[in-house]
């Protein structure tokens, strides 16, 4: 009686019902299909579990799948930022055609993507081509990897960024300029602190993202033993030899890896909000 | 509409009373496309003369291994045709969807087709390649898929295996070798059909390591005017293998078309279908045929050389094989 006398007092109504639907909801969608994938590799002892995924082939590739991910999810925070900037403050002709074409990795298949990028990137491609003179070799290479996982991530730090910065008006600088304040010190402190909730975000999923991936680097990344083998297709390998605990086992690390890291960035992200709002 | 509705419903039983409509799933890899395309056409000509029965036979190709975990995972196949019996045994082991002698069960070791590894290169030969010593040679590209992940290419690495072997008379001789083979791959690519794109359209590598019959399919989908095949002194005998998928087929009630498919493969009409699409047929009268298609080649089998595909793994491809080894160092 007390409960439902508490939940009544809420101001919107249906919060039981509304929630009981978002449990069912992400329990049979997401928790589900994750809770067999840990159950599958249950089957394995502790020290096979282990060895699996400590692996020297399999810490080369978590090396690369991280790390390129993170360089990717960077370097798009950075490029993603300028190109809705661009977007949103300056009027341009064939400015919705940019727009459109911000939204093309998204509808790729990631497949197609990465047989594209190869065949731009490989020696005989376009600009492969002119960087081989330069020494720079792309296609089948680490830097291959990070091209495919920067391309696929573009559109998410670009689509969180965009309406954060319609909302911010262009009066807020006015004002910090007539208040005396220089153009860097408008952009470090009026502009940033605003739109680093959404930054890191952006930069959340697109890195969540480029983890996952698989399609589009299998093409580019040459797959090298201990090089250019990323997590993702380790996994594919052990499927193909019938060892599914041995595939579950490599998931639950990337797993529990990404969830620890995501959290980790949803944390810095509540704190600068926090911060920009005191 | 009502009316038209009426008739429909009275044609089609009419239909089902004469001629029973039956509906067969082939599940094979990625090189039998076109055989099957044109195999599935004669059979249901030949099913429809002797019972009247319709036959539809639906197809499905990709990577050898995946299509096999596919079937495994529930994929309702009738039959399988897959690229070596590795695959197929996968079926008994994970899931026991047929029993452990099925390769008895269908003349020569349930292959009624058989293929072979060669080289194909640039046209001109630029680099000189003869035979499997040259691949070794320093400045020599080599393209093969990874043999972890691709069937297909685990015939090549084999085959280079044995060469090597015979040349060198000892295991650690043919490791060496084989070593030096993959020191010359710049791209290991997860299957035949990626390999294949590096090597015909990125224009990467000297020599790509093929199956026969993706040989004859580049030269004729790509020109002869840009490749070359080179027959290798000694190779291997690739026999890719059909069977019956039983739990599946009785559960549909399919057993007997079923059956029926795969032995039709082996008639002198089958025969002539898999040589048009340059498979190497079993038959005598299919064979001497197509002799002048397919080069003499002194070939091995999987059996004679290495004690089947059950050893073959555990040496070889597992984790912590022989290959994972090559490329820890």
């Amino acid at each position: 009686m007390n409960a439902t006398a508490s939940t009544s007092r809420r101001i919107l109504p249906g919060f039981g019902l509304s929630l009981g639907f978002t449990l069912t909801y992400l329990g049979l969608i997401v928790l589900l299909p994750l809770s067999a994938a840990f159950l599958k590799t249950a089957g394995l002892t502790w020290d096979e579990f282990w060895t699996t995924i400590t692996a020297p082939r399999v810490l080369a590739s978590y090396r690369l799948s991280f790390g390129a991910s993170l360089a990717a999810g960077a370097l798009n925070a950075f490029f993603g930022l300028l190109v809705a900037w661009v977007l949103v403050r300056y009027p341009f002709p064939g400015r919705k055609l940019v727009n459109a074409l911000v939204d093309l990795p998204f509808a790729l298949p990631t497949a197609v993507a990465g047989i594209a990028l190869t065949a731009v990137y490989a020696e005989n491609g376009w600009l492969g081509g002119l960087l081989r003179p330069l020494g720079v070799k792309v296609a089948f290479n680490e830097l291959g990897v990070l091209v495919a996982l920067t391309f696929i991530g573009l559109p998410f730090v670009v689509r969180t960024l965009q309406p954060v910065l319609e909302e911010l008006e262009p009066e807020l600088e006015e004002a910090a300029a007539t208040l005396g304040a220089s153009r860097w010190q408008t952009l470090r402190r009026v502009i940033f602190p605003e739109l680093l909730p959404p930054l890191l975000t952006g930069f959340a999923l697109a890195f969540a993202r480029a983890l996952g991936e698989y399609g589009s680097v299998v093409f580019i990344s040459g797959n090298m033993p201990m090089r250019t083998e990323i997590t993702p297709l380790l996994i594919i390998t052990k499927l193909e030899q019938y060892d599914y605990r041995g595939a579950t086992a490599l998931a639950v690390v990337m797993l529990v890896a990404s969830f620890a890291l995501l959290l980790l960035i949803n944390t810095l992200q509540k704190w600068s909000d926090w911060r920009t709002r005191s | 509409m009502l009316r038209t509705l009426a008739v429909f419903a009275a044609a089609v039983l009419v239909e089902g009373a004469a001629a029973k409509s039956v509906e067969l799933r082939n599940v094979s890899y990625d090189p039998t496309r076109v055989f099957y395309l044109e195999f599935n056409a004669a059979f249901a000509a030949h099913w429809k003369a002797k019972t009247g029965d319709d036959v539809v036979v639906k197809q499905s190709h990709g990577g050898s291994g995946k299509q096999a975990r596919a079937v495994i995972d529930g994929l309702a196949a009738d039959v399988v045709t897959l690229a070596l019996a590795g695959d197929i045994d996968a079926l008994h082991e994970h899931a026991q969807l047929l029993p452990a002698d099925w390769q008895k069960r269908l003349p020569q070791n349930a292959s009624p087709y058989t293929s072979t590894i060669v080289l194909l290169v640039r046209k001109g030969n630029p680099k000189a390649i003869k035979d499997w010593d040259d691949l070794i040679k320093p400045g020599v590209a080599v393209i093969t898929p990874n043999p972890k992940t691709s069937g297909g290419a685990r015939w090549n690495y084999l085959a280079a295996w044995e060469y090597a072997r015979r040349k060198t008379g000892s295991d650690s001789g043919a490791r060496t070798f084989v070593a030096a083979l993959f020191k010359n791959v710049p791209v290991l690519d997860s299957g035949a059909r990626g390999a294949t794109t590096t090597f015909v359209q990125r224009g990467i590598g000297d020599v790509f390591i093929s199956w026969e019959n993706e040989a004859f399919l580049a030269l004729k989908e790509f020109g002869a005017d840009k490749f070359e095949i080179v027959v290798p002194s000694l190779s291997i005998l690739a026999e890719p293998p059909v069977a019956v998928v039983d739990k599946v087929a009785k559960k549909k009630g399919t057993t007997a078309v079923a059956q029926a498919y795969l032995e039709y493969l082996y008639t002198d009409a089958g025969q002539d279908i898999a040589g048009r699409n340059y498979y190497r047929p079993r038959s005598p009268q299919a064979a001497a045929k197509y002799a002048a298609q397919f080069p003499q080649i002194n070939l091995f089998t999987i059996d004679e050389a290495f004690g089947g595909w059950a050893k073959v793994h555990k040496t070889h491809f597992a984790d912590g094989g022989v290959f994972d080894q090559i490329y820890s160092r």
